[in-house]
């Protein structure tokens, strides 16, 4: 299991075949790469995620360790990027590898979910005009939690 | 003990961290201590349901007691993935 917080960016590439390549005993990997979209509203300069260092590391190996022990994977890894971002950047992935696809598909929806809305990450939208906004987060992704 | 603030919270408040003396028996006794202290407390906490609060980096709630707490951290539902 491998968690990575850091500002720099990452090769989503060069990761899932290092994920994959040290999966032995797995027959599923499954990887997801969040992105930075436009703001749903005027243009977005730049997006800012901001992170609480020591407790984000934390949450983020909890989550993966009861996905390991639920879904009885092999392996899993997250990478989440803080600081500024622009559109386009890769913001985070998750891996997820198990014996059988749909464990690792389930465990990685499982990460996402719960990333989404208990590790400690927040992001702050800068437009063009430079006015800024914190995004909200949505109800519809705390009743996601609802469905494990 | 140290209280940290993050995004719009720490951005009303206007530091990231603090110390704080305070003989605060639970977290809400602690954020009524400090409305009372200044306006931008209360501008920060003024609608507890849309913050939540971690205890020595584990999520907690408003009604959790602080004693043997070292660090408390206020912060908007989190917006990571």
């Amino acid at each position: 299991m491998k968690i990575v917080v850091q500002d720099a960016s990452f090769d989503f590439g060069a990761e899932a075949q290092a994920f994959s390549d040290a999966a032995k005993g797995a027959g599923a990997v499954v990887t997801f790469s969040g992105v930075v979209r436009e703001a749903d509203t005027g243009a977005m300069a730049m997006m800012e995620i901001e992170h609480y260092p020591g407790m984000t590391e934390k949450a983020l190996e909890k989550i993966a360790t009861e996905a390991v022990a639920r879904w009885s994977l092999t392996d899993a890894l997250v990478i989440h990027r803080h600081g500024r971002l622009v559109p386009g950047d890769q913001i985070m992935m998750v891996a997820t590898a198990a014996r059988h696809r749909m464990a690792a598909f389930e465990a990685a929806e499982y990460l996402m979910d719960y990333l989404k809305s208990r590790a400690p990450f927040w992001k702050k939208e800068i437009l063009e005009d430079g006015r800024a906004k914190w995004v909200s987060a949505k109800d519809e992704d705390e009743e996601a939690l609802n469905r494990w | 003990m140290d209280v940290m603030y993050f995004a719009w919270v720490r951005e009303r408040i206007g530091v990231p961290k603090e110390k704080i003396e305070t003989s605060a028996s639970t977290v809400a006794d602690l954020v009524a201590e400090l409305k009372s202290r200044e306006e931008r407390y209360e501008a920060a906490f003024s609608d507890l349901s849309a913050l939540r609060v971690a205890l020595d980096q584990e999520l907690s709630d408003f009604d959790a007691p602080l004693e043997g707490v070292r660090e408390v951290a206020f912060f908007p539902p989190m917006t990571g993935g």
